[in-house]
């Protein structure tokens, strides 16, 4: 709708905008933030920042322990692990990425289906159950198995197993947004029901989605390392935080560098992801404080 | 006396079911409105009245179409509401508008007061831009809002200036029949009567008909023109403001009036209190309603439910007593 008219004078606090205040003024959150800016700004120039191809082998430097040269030491095949995982973040965190809003988009649509049109409630949410009743992992390698190994193939995978959860998420804030007086009052005036869903209850609806959300983002990064651990993963020779991991395991002994620092890195951006999740739910949703 | 109709209600009955029971389902069902006829005239505001659970929130939205009856025929200048496809429906609202109770959950929190008011215009695609902003600067005008309000979002105002934007929202189409739902109840006492003259005003420049629902019984006097009392889901009194407050003919009106406090404890007043619960609308008890709590109760009333007939002086009331004048005279001092 148009803003009917805008005053500078009179500009006023938007709900949006009084949310972004307390985030700044919440720990957790900047901490949070902070840690996934930094992973992000890392990925985004990876081509600048890394000092060695990362697919490049050469036999005459292969497990080198970390030295001056090569900052977190080389694999098997000689390939320096920093520039590998500068790299590999590009994977791993798209994955994480697209998984997130993969997952957001369906749960909103599957979520909202079933808050709103309540015909519908019993029939998808019991699909939704059935899905549940499976481990998301192992749905995950399930799907990744059957579709077979590539990292569009893993996003479906773990979008799959964590929509039910997020679709859970959202029909139970529809369910609350729903009854309140205003939905009622736009009805009154005469409002079609997709505009009364989609102006009126989503809007109000979506704080505990965007909490969820940071949380599947950290979890499609974990997902993602296990499924490359067990060779369902992104196929090699591209690196990922999981696939680096699973190549390093044979040298685990005399090259532990190689699955050290990706493990770190998978715990940083969880960490960071997770922490930026808690900040956002203090703030959004006071009612979950613990 | 003749009058025009704005709304009519015939036998219009809710049942809210509810199942029971995971695997045998059974359908329980609450008689929230129980075959209720209620006219409202043209330009009068009519007060409806009754304790909580009667059914008085249902019935304004029964009359507004804003949930389905299961039974009975809602007739809106004529036209029966009930027959009406989505889309006639949908263009009718336009005409008929409701107030609500709580200023805090009425307003979208997402969306500045002139949005919201500009939503009324938008949704039946009335004028363009420019025209639209002019209205509901127009529209914060006539509720004695600030024209800066309109950019600021609800959380910036008050209850008493949020029930002015419900009511700017509600009037923004021009209806000529506003249901009120205690629309005044949630706010202060003096907010209250800022709201009410408000209310009133609205009504002489606007010629509004109101439906105003309360259980605030002084509040009620005030405003109305004549007044229902519901009991049970159904009407069981309908009388001019002043009969009703000075002359109560069925025994619960009589019970309620005299619950109203005092201003001096030496007053005079009748006493005849309300004792029990009122009855599950689970199971309506046969014959009269009121018969549980009744002081006069007969034999008759329990098995025969008393029709809600004239009485000589233009009221409705459904009392066997009351129809066949064996009711002891209500005094102030009995």
């Amino acid at each position: 709708m148009s803003a009917v008219i805008s005053d500078p004078a009179t500009a006023s606090q938007s709900p949006t905008w009084h949310v972004a205040s307390r985030l700044v003024h919440n720990r957790s959150f900047m901490i949070g933030a902070g840690l996934v800016l930094a992973i992000a700004l890392l990925t985004l120039f990876a081509g600048w920042l890394a000092p060695f191809d990362p697919l490049r082998s050469s036999f005459r430097t292969r497990l080198r322990p970390p030295d001056a040269t090569y900052w977190l030491g080389t694999d098997h095949f000689g390939r320096d692990i920093l520039s590998r995982l500068l790299f590999g973040a590009r994977i791993s965190l798209t994955i994480g990425l697209l998984t997130a809003l993969a997952t957001g988009v369906a749960g909103t649509l599957i979520g909202a289906t079933a808050g709103f049109f309540r015909p519908l409630d019993n029939p998808v949410m019991r699909l939704m159950d059935a899905l549940m009743a499976f481990p998301a992992i192992l749905l995950a390698i399930a799907v990744a198995a059957v579709l077979g190994a590539s990292v569009p193939n893993v996003i479906i995978a773990l979008a799959v197993a964590t929509t039910p959860h997020t679709a859970r998420i959202v029909r139970a804030s529809v369910l609350i947004v729903r009854e309140q007086e205003f939905v009622e009052a736009a009805r009154a005036l005469g409002a079609t029901e997709l505009r009364v869903l989609f102006r009126h209850v989503l809007p109000n609806a979506l704080g505990p989605l965007i909490v969820r959300l940071t949380y599947v983002f950290a979890t499609a990064i974990l997902a993602e390392a296990a499924l490359s651990f067990i060779g369902v993963g992104p196929p090699p020779p591209a690196p990922s935080f999981g696939s680096i991991i699973a190549q390093g395991r044979d040298f685990i002994a005399e090259a532990p560098w190689i699955t050290i620092f990706p493990g770190f890195a998978i715990m940083v951006s969880v960490l960071g992801l997770n922490l930026l999740g808690d900040g956002l739910r203090d703030v959004l949703d006071p009612r979950m404080r613990t | 006396m003749t009058f025009e109709t704005v709304i009519e209600a015939r036998g219009v009955t809710k049942v809210f079911s509810t199942q029971r029971g995971l695997f045998r389902r059974r359908s329980v069902g609450a008689r929230a409105v129980d075959g209720l006829n209620l006219t409202v005239r043209s330009g009068e505001t009519l007060g409806l009245v009754g304790e909580s659970g009667c059914g008085k929130s249902t019935t304004g939205r029964l009359l507004l179409r804003l949930i389905e009856p299961t039974a009975g025929s809602v007739l809106f200048n004529g036209r029966d509401l009930t027959e009406l496809s989505t889309g006639e429906l949908r263009s009718s609202r336009r005409q008929m508008q409701i107030i609500f109770q709580d200023p805090y959950g009425s307003l979208n929190p997402r969306m500045t007061i002139g949005d919201a008011i500009a939503e009324a215009y938008i949704i039946h695609g009335i004028g363009d831009r420019a025209s639209r902003q002019r209205w509901v600067l127009e529209m914060l005008d006539l509720v004695r809002l600030p024209r800066s309000a309109v950019t600021r979002y609800p959380h910036e105002f008050s209850g008493g200036q949020r029930q002015r934007v419900g009511i700017a929202r509600a009037l923004a189409l021009k209806p000529n029949f506003v249901v009120c739902d205690e629309a005044v109840s949630a706010l202060d006492v003096s907010v209250q009567a800022q709201i009410i003259n408000l209310l009133q005003d609205l009504q002489n420049e606007l010629k509004l008909t109101y439906l105003f629902i309360s259980h605030n019984l002084s509040v009620v006097r005030h405003i109305s023109d004549r007044v229902a009392v519901m009991y049970l889901g159904r009407i069981v009194e309908i009388a001019d403001v002043d009969a009703l407050f000075t002359r109560p003919a069925h025994p619960y009106t009589q019970a309620l009036l005299s619950a109203i406090p005092r201003s001096h404890p030496d007053e005079p007043r009748h006493r005849h209190p309300l004792t029990g619960d009122l009855p599950s609308a689970l199971a309506i008890p046969k014959g009269c309603r009121f018969a549980s709590r009744c002081p006069f109760v007969q034999n008759r009333c329990r098995t025969f439910d008393p029709p809600l007939d004239p009485t000589p002086d233009h009221s409705l009331v459904a009392c066997h007593r009351a129809a066949d004048g064996t009711l002891p005279a209500y005094s102030l001092n009995s």
